[in-house]
């Protein structure tokens, strides 16, 4: 028996991101780079590490190679512990047959026996499809202090996007009165982050009787609380007032990115307090030549630039020539950019290499019709040959399809 | 070579008074080198990438910072539960009261038992001044090649001014004929870079001879006066490798690492060099920076002009401020509108906005840890 633990944390990475495309073709999508030396399962990880939970169960199904290979031991987040640490949880064969996770209920209901081993008060569930820096610990007070059965995180969202979220009605002692699941005219701007905290006795009854049923769709956000919040469970909301952004499209990522770079957006990576831990490659200090022009942008190490930067997010070793410009982009580790190519409002996958005079990405003024405008995306180790052109929001990954003459 | 037949042992502090400066409150194993590195992490990445999964790392003094740096020796993949790394701390022995040791020789006796109980069948002695990439399993094929009793790597070119430098006479196998050994420097000779191969039988053998007669130098009584009853082989090493014997080669070979081909020798791809993690941000260039030939770490913030110049992991260059031909160190924040050039700046030093610092190329200013100008 593990020695118990107050609070646990399970956060769920076994989803395809299938909206990023390419991007998430060899890798779920909490494994996809971030802002320059990061992958997003880092800053969930992080959070947990830097709330005082360090025992981690990860919900991997999705390609989970790369994941697997990047979370390791757990090392990098002073996960390796002697009690508790990280344990990547995949579907696995069970005397009555196998299963794969068939929602984010499911998942954790097929896990409850890791969950008991350590026997905690509390479960935090989370996903590893958002940025952002929060204390759970904090969280998980407020859940105690207004005793509840499950505390769900809300945010403010912009009325306008509204509508793409869970949305919940909140009282003014901060329990919820209502739902409503991405409604077309919302009534409430507090939106789920998809950050819970669960008192575990009640979660695990409810994913039990979940279970035996058949009509479920086994989901949190479908099944498993509006059924607590029937059954007049104490369903309360937590109000978080930071940065948050979900990257599951090529547009947000592209966006999450570059607010590192907007002084205004308020992501503090810098801050010794908060550090968003990550596996850091060995890489020397990047190289900025006698050619280069670098302008608001962060560059990781490793990289040798000598043309123009300007905007950008480069990630480790990225090599740019001299005479190459890259404009508004996400360069991913490993790229190579030769000499007069031009890659602007464009997210490079790892290790592509873009040759002499291509263009990835058009300007948003230089289109005739904004409606055909879009961040235009390079796969994993593809080689965009000379001179050729790949047109805003294609996704390009060697095909002929996106790359035009 | 079979890497787990072989010690590594690494001198921490030697020739720590050829760097009085950066050595005053550290080791030279711990001396802040090329942006994000410290000195003894080439050392300790040439004997890792060669195989090797035992190190002793002998300390002398003033060796808090490097404890720091080295951890439980996890970067290098050396925090196991067989071998991995050893701080060897000074030892007090009968004849050695205070435990501190006054040279190699005693240094070595003092370890004598890490060694001893380490049954490995060879040992490789490394300093930490020398900066270099060289895969030791190259060297291992040639000392088993030429049945050497001793291989001593060294390199063709000026001659560092370090006390007990040792210069050799190779004749074309390979073997050293004679040994020299000067304090003087300058001179283009075959100088030795202080890593030695040899048996652990032997290197025992030799230690307690020593000891017994009262020998207290490792270059003159061990080296110089076998050449003619042991078999000493120079290997030699043409690739980056630079011995820092002053402050201004310290100054002089970060810069050489603005050259991409030393660049490419030095930080080659499959042998990495590592070091300990900080887990900072890529480095942000604001709006109006304009840097020209220059290295940067992790988590600077850069809004000046930088040029010909390093800096480390989490400096902060203001507005309008100009650092040029500069080393500035972990931390160090270079206020709005002030002018640096030839300044080699300790960690977390500040300059004041405004503020002006001037060295020459070859007489570079430098500012101690934690001083604010």
């Amino acid at each position: 028996m593990a020695r118990k633990m107050e609070c646990i944390a399970m956060l769920l990475a076994g989803g395809q991101g299938s909206r990023l495309g390419i991007l998430t073709k060899n890798m779920a999508k909490p494994a996809v780079p971030y802002g320059g030396k990061y992958r997003i399962i880092d800053f969930p990880l992080s959070n947990c590490v830097n709330s005082g939970i360090y025992t981690v169960g990860v919900l991997t199904q999705y390609q989970p190679l790369e994941l697997n290979d990047y979370i390791g031991n757990g090392q990098p987040w002073d996960l390796d512990r002697e009690n508790g640490g990280v344990h990547i949880l995949s579907p696995y064969q069970q005397i009555q047959g196998t299963e794969w996770y068939k929602g984010t209920a499911n998942a954790i209901y097929q896990n409850i026996n890791f969950i008991d081993r350590y026997s905690p008060e509390y479960v935090v569930i989370l996903s590893g499809d958002h940025i952002y820096k929060m204390d759970y610990s904090k969280m998980l007070s407020y859940h105690k202090e207004k005793n509840a059965d499950c505390t769900i995180a809300s945010l403010e969202v912009p009325w306008e996007e509204a509508s793409r979220f869970g949305l919940m009605f909140v009282n003014d002692d901060g329990s919820i009165s209502e739902f409503e699941e991405k409604p077309k005219n919302p009534r409430s701007n507090k939106a789920s982050m998809g950050v819970y905290v669960f008192t575990w006795s009640k979660l695990r009854k409810y994913l039990i009787e979940d279970e035996a049923n058949p009509a479920s769709g086994n989901d949190f956000g479908h099944d498993v609380i509006p059924a607590m919040h029937e059954a007049g469970e104490r369903l309360f909301a937590y109000q978080f007032d930071g940065y948050w952004k979900d990257v599951g499209t090529i547009d947000s990522l592209w966006e999450a990115n570059l607010d590192l770079l907007n002084p205004k957006v308020d992501l503090d990576l810098n801050d010794d307090s908060w550090k968003i831990y990550s596996k850091t490659p060995s890489a020397p200090p990047h190289y900025v030549a006698p050619t280069a022009k670098v302008q608001n942008s962060m560059i990781a190490e490793g990289c040798e630039i000598a043309g123009d930067v300007d905007f950008s997010i480069m990630f480790a070793d990225v090599v740019v020539e001299e005479g190459a410009s890259v404009k508004d982009s996400i360069i991913m580790p490993g790229t190579v950019i030769k000499s007069g190519a031009t890659v602007q409002y464009a997210i490079v996958a790892e290790d592509a290499v873009i040759e002499k005079d291509a263009v990835v990405g058009e300007r948003p003024e230089a289109m005739a019709n904004l409606e055909d405008w879009g961040v235009a995306v390079v796969g994993n180790g593809v080689t965009v040959a000379e001179g050729v052109r790949i047109a805003p929001k294609a996704m390009y990954d060697g095909e002929e399809g996106g790359a035009q003459k | 070579m079979r890497g787990n037949k072989v010690l590594g042992m690494i001198y921490a502090s030697a020739y720590d008074q050829a760097l009085p400066e950066l050595t005053n409150m550290r080791t030279m194993g711990s001396v802040p080198f090329s942006g994000r590195y410290r000195l003894i992490d080439f050392a300790l990445s040439n004997m890792v990438n060669s195989g090797i999964s035992k190190v002793g790392v002998i300390t002398k003094s003033n060796y808090r910072s490097l404890m720091d740096h080295l951890g439980t020796g996890k970067p290098w993949d050396l925090s196991r539960k067989r071998e991995g790394m050893y701080i060897l701390p000074p030892f007090n022995s009968a004849d050695n009261a205070g435990g501190i040791f006054a040279n190699r020789i005693d240094a070595l006796i003092g370890c004598g038992t890490f060694i001893s109980h380490s049954n490995k069948e060879y040992v490789l002695i490394s300093d930490c001044n020398t900066v270099c990439n060289i895969d030791f399993k190259n060297l291992f094929d040639e000392h088993e090649k030429s049945g050497a009793d001793i291989t001593i790597a060294y390199r063709h070119g000026e001659t560092p001014a370090l006390s007990n430098t040792m210069s050799f006479d190779i004749d074309e196998s390979g073997r050293v004929k004679s040994v020299s050994i000067s304090a003087l420097g300058g001179k283009t000779s075959d100088y030795s870079l202080n890593i030695l191969l040899l048996k652990t039988s032997l290197l025992e053998r030799l230690v307690l001879e020593a000891a017994s007669m009262h020998h207290t130098n490792f270059e003159r009584d061990i080296i110089q006066s076998k050449v003619g009853l042991l078999k000493i082989h120079g290997y030699r090493v043409d690739g980056f490798a630079r011995t820092l014997d002053s402050l201004q080669s310290y100054y002089d070979i970060n810069m050489e690492l603005l050259n991409a081909e030393n660049r490419k020798e030095l930080f080659c791809r499959k042998r990495p060099v590592y070091t300990k993690v900080r887990d900072d941000i890529p480095a942000i260039y604001g709006l109006g920076s304009n840097v020209k030939n220059s290295l940067i770490a992790d988590g600077c913030t850069i809004e000046g002009t930088v040029e010909n110049s390093i800096l480390f992991r989490g400096v902060t260059v203001g507005k309008d401020a100009v650092v040029k031909n500069s080393i500035v160190m972990q931390g160090s924040y270079i206020g709005e509108r002030a002018q640096l050039n030839s300044v080699i700046m300790d960690k977390i030093t500040v300059i004041k906005p405004g503020q002006m610092l001037c060295g020459t190329d070859n007489f570079p200013v430098y500012v101690g840890k934690g001083i604010v100008v």
